[in-house]
């Protein structure tokens, strides 16, 4: 009895390789598998029907409709910016949580874990460089992404939200580079926060140094900067501030941002085009 | 069903009345697409990945040739000079040299946001939605050119390569000298007057000057745009007309100040007890 099922089992396969020789059958057991076929739901050949189920029963890709209007993807029209903006995101994401693992947002320790990354980690520099990179990066296919917007006029109606939007999406944008700018805790960056946070004290009512603020009662210990500090100077409480800010705040806020543009774009009719 | 269609037959509903050649309206029934369309999978994920794998390419070949900056740890006693923000906002920094820091790190970035913001709302041009075309909207894209290309980036370029020690002029190719000092002194507008600024007459003056500015800049198109009668101010209604005026004055602000600064030394505009512009 037992002998037998062994035999059916073989056999089944032994025929399946002579049938389709040894890659087809491996092709065969693999895509037509039940485990495959619980994953995904379409078939493989290259029909108009499976094109379709392709991208509307995978979560990821149903992002975009099934078919999208014809001049729609072609490069010289988006220049690719919106998906590159994104894709530079993800792999913000990837490169930035691989480095949280080696770092420390203390006054003490930051320094040096960034030191560490650049000379013991294996492949360290080269996870930093990447995560730096495609920072600087974004901020400039983000703006080329609004010049190209603005270009095609693809703000006007019913687009008009979906820009507001996206001036948001930049300002986190710039945001977060900015945030990311001091946790290397060096003179570059230590400065450069210094200078751009001074800015705050000046900011009308709500800082010492700023129109107003004086009569309102703002000293450099209860105004704006000191609230974006966490103190009057740049110290270990700004570290962590920027810290917190920038691997968790912000990237929250820019998700749930990204999700409303990418749906309005679906909603507003797609990637616009001549009417 | 047979029946149905028996019956359309018997009424005669189609006749062949010509032959026309092209084109038949017909379409497969299979694949509901139309001409103007195309199948996002291959055709959009294809260029996707296309894009994506660019993209890592570029960036890991950058990232093993040029290292990220790391400079010494940082130093509250040891500034340096110039401290310069991030290059991308090195706009704002540079305006710094123009405008009080509550104008150039406050005022002027919000208001960037909300003219941004507002672009929408009060182009009311129907032409140009989804093409490119600089004819059909020559106004909108000259003032977000130049909103953009030349103040935006042109200062960010200054920022980054002209400013030395002491936010000086440098060229590229010219040494930092860190001693160099520029002896240039400013004069406040009214000065030129012979009213002390920060007197009550140059209180008066001042803000006469800037009250003037934004009024006329506001009234005086509009006023002819009304004596015209033209489309655009019935479109955009007085608010609305109100807004993108004021923006727009705000921006030709800047150039109009660093002209005033460049050409005539001139510092502050308006001095009052809590603010200079
Ligand atoms: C993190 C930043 C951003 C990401 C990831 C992003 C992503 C995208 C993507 C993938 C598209 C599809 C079309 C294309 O690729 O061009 C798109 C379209 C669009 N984006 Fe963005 N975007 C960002 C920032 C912005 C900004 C700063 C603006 C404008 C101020 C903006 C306004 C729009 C508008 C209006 C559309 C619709 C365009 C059309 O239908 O032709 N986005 N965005």
């Amino acid at each position: 009895m037992e002998n037998q099922q062994k035999d059916t089992f073989f056999t089944k396969y032994k025929k399946l390789a002579k049938e389709k020789g040894l890659l087809g059958a491996c092709f065969s057991m693999v895509f037509q598998s039940k485990v495959w076929e619980s994953v995904f739901r379409h078939g493989l050949a290259d029909t108009p029907k499976n094109r379709t189920l392709k991208i509307i029963s995978n979560v990821f890709l149903h992002l975009h409709p099934a078919k999208v209007k014809r001049h729609a993807p072609q490069f010289k029209f988006t220049w690719c910016m919106g998906g590159i903006s994104f894709f530079l995101f993800l792999v913000l994401t990837a490169t930035g949580i691989l480095l949280m693992f080696y770092y420390r947002p203390t006054v003490h320790d930051a320094y040096w874990d960034v030191k560490d990354l650049e000379y013991q980690v294996p492949f360290g520099a080269l996870l930093r460089n990447l995560h730096r990179w495609a920072a600087h990066l974004m901020v400039i296919t983000v703006w080329l992404h609004m010049f190209r917007v603005f270009a095609t006029g693809s703000y006007k109606p019913p687009r008009e939200f979906n820009w507001c939007v996206g001036v948001v999406l930049l300002v986190v944008t710039l945001l977060l580079s900015f945030t990311g700018y001091l946790l290397t805790w060096d003179q570059l960056g230590f400065w450069a926060v210094t200078v751009g946070t001074n800015m705050a004290r000046s900011t009308p009512l709500l800082g010492h140094e700023g129109p107003f603020g004086e009569q309102l009662g703002m000293t450099s210990h209860n105004d704006i900067r000191f609230a974006l500090l966490g103190g009057s100077l740049v110290g270990g409480n700004a570290l962590l501030r920027a810290y917190v800010w920038h691997c968790i705040g912000l990237p929250l806020i820019i998700s749930i941002f990204m999700m409303v543009h990418f749906w309005r774009i679906r909603k507003d009719g797609g990637i616009s085009g001549p009417l | 069903m047979e029946n149905s269609e028996e019956n359309k037959e018997k009424k005669g509903r189609y006749r062949a009345l010509a032959f026309i050649k092209g084109k038949t309206f017909a379409k497969e029934k299979d694949s509901d697409i139309s001409e103007n369309e195309i199948a996002t999978w291959p055709y959009l994920m294809r260029k996707e990945l296309l894009a994506a794998i660019i993209c890592t390419i570029v960036l890991i070949v950058w990232s093993i040739l040029f290292d990220a900056p790391l400079e010494e740890l940082s130093d509250p006693t040891m500034t340096p000079n110039p401290a310069k923000a991030p290059w991308y906002f090195l706009g704002l920094q540079e305006m710094l040299v123009y405008f009080d820091p509550w104008i150039a790190g406050v005022v002027f970035p919000m208001l960037i946001i909300a003219g941004l913001m507002v672009i929408p709302y009060v182009d009311f041009n129907p032409k140009g939605n989804g093409y490119y075309t600089f004819k059909e909207r020559k106004l909108a894209m000259l003032t977000f050119c130049f909103g953009f290309h030349v103040l935006w980036i042109l200062l960010i370029i200054v920022g980054v390569f002209m400013r030395g020690p002491g936010w000086l002029w440098f060229w590229p190719w010219q040494e930092w000298d860190p001693h160099r000092v520029v002896a240039e002194t400013n004069y406040d507008l009214t000065s030129f007057i012979g009213v002390k600024s920060n007197s009550f007459m140059g209180f008066i003056i001042g803000g006469a000057v800037l009250f003037g500015y934004f009024y006329s800049g506001i009234s005086l198109p509009y006023r002819l745009l009304k004596s015209r009668k033209s489309v655009a101010i019935e479109k955009l209604g007085f608010v609305k007309y109100t807004m993108v005026a004021f923006l727009f004055l705000c921006m030709m602000a800047l150039p109009i100040k660093v002209c005033l600064r460049l050409v005539f030394h001139i510092k502050y505009i308006w001095v009052t007890p809590w603010f200079n512009i």
